[in-house]
């Protein structure tokens, strides 16, 4: 959306991740979806009297690696505050988190917001991350008018994400959100999955008149569980600012709910009754020690993450920036693409890879609402099939044919070329026959040709396809109706 | 038999002799607190039937030859450690039919070692008092004289070891709680350093400052039972990974050269003439022991006490949010709404020095006043710390009151909690240090017993045994009893 002219939007995300341990940040409770509501939880995630945390090591090391992955400061010496408020989905009446001495500091993003030559680059920078346990569920159905409470999720550890206010349109929130959703996919630490709960994102968004040095009073956007929805409820939340001030009221600093039915945000709570959360150190546990040379270790461990690879794509492959982004813009994508490209062995065709994986194939998935890992179409058939087209089988339109049959299930791409017989006809000796019999039918459009009516060329191409029920080897019909044909314009 | 009248050592003997058996024992036990119980209050919940069982089981691993210093010895909870299958209430209405679903690990440790729990012990509802008043359960009465506290939060234990209903029971000290009921009920309670005994499944009121330990006729007791409670909890994170050592090997270490160090600031107008006078005994027999008295200084004891009546509250106004009547505990009757739920739940369940704490623990930590109050607090804490250092530098143990007075009566107190506050003022500094701790019977005052506190620098649990063993192998006062206690129940 384009903004009012005379503003602009001030937009900071907090990204709540859930990382994936095997159990829970501070019990031995395992940390699956989806079980029975309470049989995830044990006596320290039901906060009975006389528990202790005693904090998951494998929770701080994926910790880590996301400040490591960011460039950012990961402290040697964090700590644990408590965080003191009653919800019936909050066991204890505190959550663990850390707010003084948080495990990430700083660090950035490099996110590319519109697209192709288009594209521009733009680094956010993060706020911190620090650790923290997740509450359990409150649930509102299903229990004529009473509550009921699932604490499953209790002590499932999370990473809070937190980022300067520095995205000014929802696309930039967006592509901010994508790549860190991608940064912890490509970590392993979180399974990225939105509809569960596992990755979820709240935006803070202001508006101010375009050159105001001020901040205006912002709104805390929740429960935006995918990105279109992000992208829509920010949209909405700017729009109904810009429009509160214009009609000359005042933005109230709040907490809002993103109904995606109705496509609009709703208030939750006003922030004026803010809570004090009374934080202060958690006496029951030490403080976090990463000794520098287990930091240096998971460093040096860390796998290959997007900016890098697309980095290596451009160099290795000749691939543009724009083509290296998109290939690289999630775990799936960039390992789908790598997968084509070695089923073509050494005939491997990186460009031929990029552009189809990107256009064709993330058109069909888009089409599908599928992802990448749900294609329908494996890597190493996409990559036989291209290999047909490398070797001249077939053209691009005919591997188009091909590629929506394989998405039809109708088998392996030779399998479908032989059965369609679509198998380009490459024979030179073949073609010139077909091209001279054409000619010879219109001798009249020859001669014209050669009088100067260079774009009766393609006619002569159409033709002989037509001919050929468009299995011609494009490039050599081109070459013999050329030698046939000879130079335009140069009379009989 | 006269079970009652014997150290935990001759009982051992005993059970390995088969001179009797732990169902004897128990049985013996446990008729002594059908006798007296009624009068002193001092148990909240007796379980004669599990401990026959569990006597029973000590019984068969006694005879297939097993040894264990606590196989087949009866004991009491202090009813703050949680044990799966029997309620456990920290003497509030919170939590009055409360039942844990797991054992503590104290408890799991007690029992592995065939330990006989014949019940749990009366206390300051979440162990927070200093005279055992402020309970769902009714107060406890002091076995030496029956209108006088027997001081808290540990009142039951130290009234129920006092009156020798049980020979040993577990007691927990954030405060003072157990040094101060030891003295007042005449016997020897030992608060162990920070960390060296597991907070797992006990309830905690101020987790940086709670920790459990043991309360008995003599340290040589202490010695046996805080051996089988110490050591490494990986459940525990603030449980200390330091080896445990031989606490009853290292009783007999000689006191030669020991220096004890006095502190002036705790000897002024503050306190008790009687009981600086007994205590000025008990040194004298020290040094003629062959130790030597150093004075030393130990200032800003009001500076602690402010300090713990903030720290100790902010923690307590968090770790007793989960009492909210959702899950667990006491709920209200009929809430209209969540708010409702919390707010009745909260003002019928707790008793008013629980509702007292959290409400200064929640003032203390609020926005605008938490650099005031709790980092200021913290940072007395660091400078008692440093005062403790500086003071270990020239002594090797500290001697000193373990409380103003002797146990006053029962309403002395009740309606000026700042005076009861001021009970602690000789304990408190040692919890804020996080050093171990012990009170020693030294005398009297008039019908009440005077204690002698014995404080050591870190980890040094094996000397305060040691010097306090010395000094009971000289004198008896630990061995003297409430003469209607004296005679065998029938």
């Amino acid at each position: 959306m384009s903004l009012q002219s005379g503003w602009e939007a001030v937009i900071g995300l907090e990204i709540h991740t859930q990382l994936a341990t095997q159990s829970k940040i501070f019990s031995g409770a395992a940390t699956a979806f989806g079980a029975e509501p309470n049989k995830q939880a044990c006596a320290v995630d039901l906060g009975l009297p006389g528990v202790l945390p005693v904090l998951n090591a494998e929770a701080v090391r994926m910790a880590a690696l996301f400040g490591l992955a960011i460039g950012a400061e990961v402290a040697l010496e964090s700590t644990f505050d408590r965080k003191n408020y009653f919800y019936p989905d909050l066991p204890k009446g505190y959550q663990i988190s850390q707010l003084a001495q948080p495990i990430v500091r700083g660090g950035t993003v490099v996110i590319n917001v519109g697209e192709g030559d288009k594209a521009v680059q733009k680094t956010i920078n993060l706020t911190r991350a620090h650790l923290e346990e997740d509450a359990g569920k409150s649930l509102h159905e299903d229990f004529a008018g009473m509550t009921g409470i699932d604490l499953n999720r209790a002590g499932t550890p999370l990473i809070e994400i937190v980022s300067e206010p520095e995205m000014s349109s929802s696309a930039e929130a967006v592509a901010y959100a994508r790549k860190i959703h991608a940064m912890v996919q490509y970590l392993g630490i979180c399974d990225g999955n939105m509809q569960e709960g596992s990755f979820r994102v709240d935006a803070n968004i202001s508006v101010r008149r375009r050159g105001d040095p001020q901040l205006g009073t912002r709104t805390e956007v929740k429960n935006v569980n995918s990105f279109r929805f992000l992208e829509r409820a920010i949209d909405y939340e700017i729009t109904r600012q810009i429009e509160l001030i214009e009609e000359g009221g005042t933005v109230q600093q709040q907490t809002r709910l993103y109904d995606p039915d109705k496509d609009e945000t709703r208030m939750m709570r006003t922030k004026e009754a803010a809570d004090d959360y009374r934080y202060f150190p958690d006496p029951d546990l030490l403080p976090v020690v990463i000794a520098p040379e287990t930091l240096m270790a998971w460093k040096a461990g860390l796998p290959e993450l997007p900016d890098a690879k697309a980095a290596r794509y451009q160099a290795e492959y000749g691939l543009s920036a724009y083509d290296a982004a998109v290939l690289t813009s999630t775990k799936e994508t960039a390992a789908y693409f790598e997968q084509t490209l070695a089923a073509m062995g050494s005939a491997g065709d990186a460009k031929l890879c990029a552009n189809w994986v990107s256009g064709i194939l993330a058109a069909q998935l888009n089409k599908a609402s599928l992802d990448t890992t749900h294609s329908l179409v494996r890597a190493e058939a996409l990559g036989q099939l291209l290999l047909r087209v490398a070797d001249s089988t077939l053209s691009n339109k005919l591997a188009k044919d091909v590629f929506d049959a394989m998405w039809a299930g109708e088998g392996e791409p030779d399998a479908i070329i032989e059965a369609r017989g679509l198998k380009q006809i490459t024979d030179h000796s073949v073609i010139e026959a077909m091209v001279d019999a054409i000619l010879a039918e219109h001798p009249d459009k020859v001669a014209e040709y050669r009088g100067g009516k260079d774009k009766l060329f393609g006619f002569f191409v159409g033709l002989v396809m037509k001919a050929a029920k468009g299995k011609a080897n494009p490039q050599q019909l081109n070459e013999v109706l050329n030698v046939r044909l000879g130079p335009c314009g140069a009379g009989d | 038999m006269s079970y009652h009248l014997k150290t935990l050592t001759e009982l051992r003997a005993g059970l390995a002799s088969r001179a009797f058996s732990a169902r004897e024992l128990a049985t013996c036990f446990l008729n002594r607190m059908a006798t007296h119980d009624g009068a002193l209050n001092s148990f909240i919940t007796q379980t004669p039937e599990q401990a026959l069982a569990a006597a029973d089981l000590a019984d068969k691993r006694l005879a297939a030859g097993e040894e264990g210093a606590l196989l087949g010895i009866p004991y009491a909870h202090k009813d703050i450690f949680c044990t799966a299958g029997i309620r456990t209430t920290c003497a509030s209405k919170m939590l009055g039919d409360w039942v844990a679903p797991y054992d503590a690990t104290v408890h799991q440790k007690l029992n592995a070692a065939g330990a006989v729990m014949l019940g749990k012990t009366n206390m300051d509802e979440f162990a927070m008092g200093s005279s055992n008043e402020n309970s769902a359960f009714g107060a406890v009465k002091n076995p030496w004289d029956h209108s006088a506290v027997p001081g808290g939060s540990s009142g039951g234990s130290a009234a129920a070891v006092a009156a020798r209903l049980v020979p040993i029971a577990t007691g927990t000290d954030t405060g003072g709680s157990i040094r101060q009921p030891a003295a007042y009920c005449g016997i020897t309670g030992i608060r162990p350093t920070y960390g060296r005994v597991s907070r797992y499944g006990m309830i905690a009121y101020a987790s940086s400052l709670d920790q459990g330990g043991v309360l008995a006729t003599s340290a040589a007791d202490c010695a046996v039972m805080l051996q089988v409670m110490a050591g490494h909890d990986p459940r525990d994170s603030t449980s200390a990974n330091v080896p445990v050592p031989d606490y009853v090997a290292q009783l007999n270490q000689p006191l030669a050269g020991l220096r004890i160090g006095v502190p002036r600031q705790w000897f002024t107008s503050g306190l008790d003439v009687s009981v600086a006078a007994r205590i000025d005994d008990a040194l004298l027999e020290l040094e003629a022991l062959g130790a030597t008295r150093v004075a030393i200084d130990l200032p800003d004891a009001e500076l602690a006490l402010a300090a713990y009546y903030l720290i100790a509250p902010a923690e307590a106004s968090s770790n007793l949010s989960r009492f909210d009547g959702v899950r667990f505990g006491y709920r209200c009757a009929n809430p209209r709404d969540l708010n409702d739920l919390y707010e009745r739940s909260r003002s019928e369940g707790f008793g008013p020095e629980v509702q007292r704490r959290i409400l200064i623990g929640t003032y203390a930590l609020s926005a605008g006043y938490y650099d005031a109050f709790y980092v200021r607090a913290q940072r007395a804490r660091r400078q008692i710390s440093a005062n403790f250092a500086a003071a270990f530098a020239r002594c090797d143990v500290i001697a000193g009151p373990v409380a103003p007075t002797v146990a006053f009566n029962l309403g002395a107190h009740s309606s000026d909690p700042v005076t009861m506050y001021l009970e602690d003022i000789y304990t408190i500094p040692v919890n804020l240090a996080g050093l171990p701790g012990m009170s020693i019977p030294v005398g009297f005052a008039g019908t009440r017993p005077v204690g002698m506190q014995l404080i050591g620098s870190a980890f040094t649990e094996a000397r305060l045994l040691a010097v306090a063993h010395h000094y009971q192998q000289h004198t008896d006062w630990h061995q003297r009893m409430p003469a209607a206690y004296r005679e065998d129940a029938v």
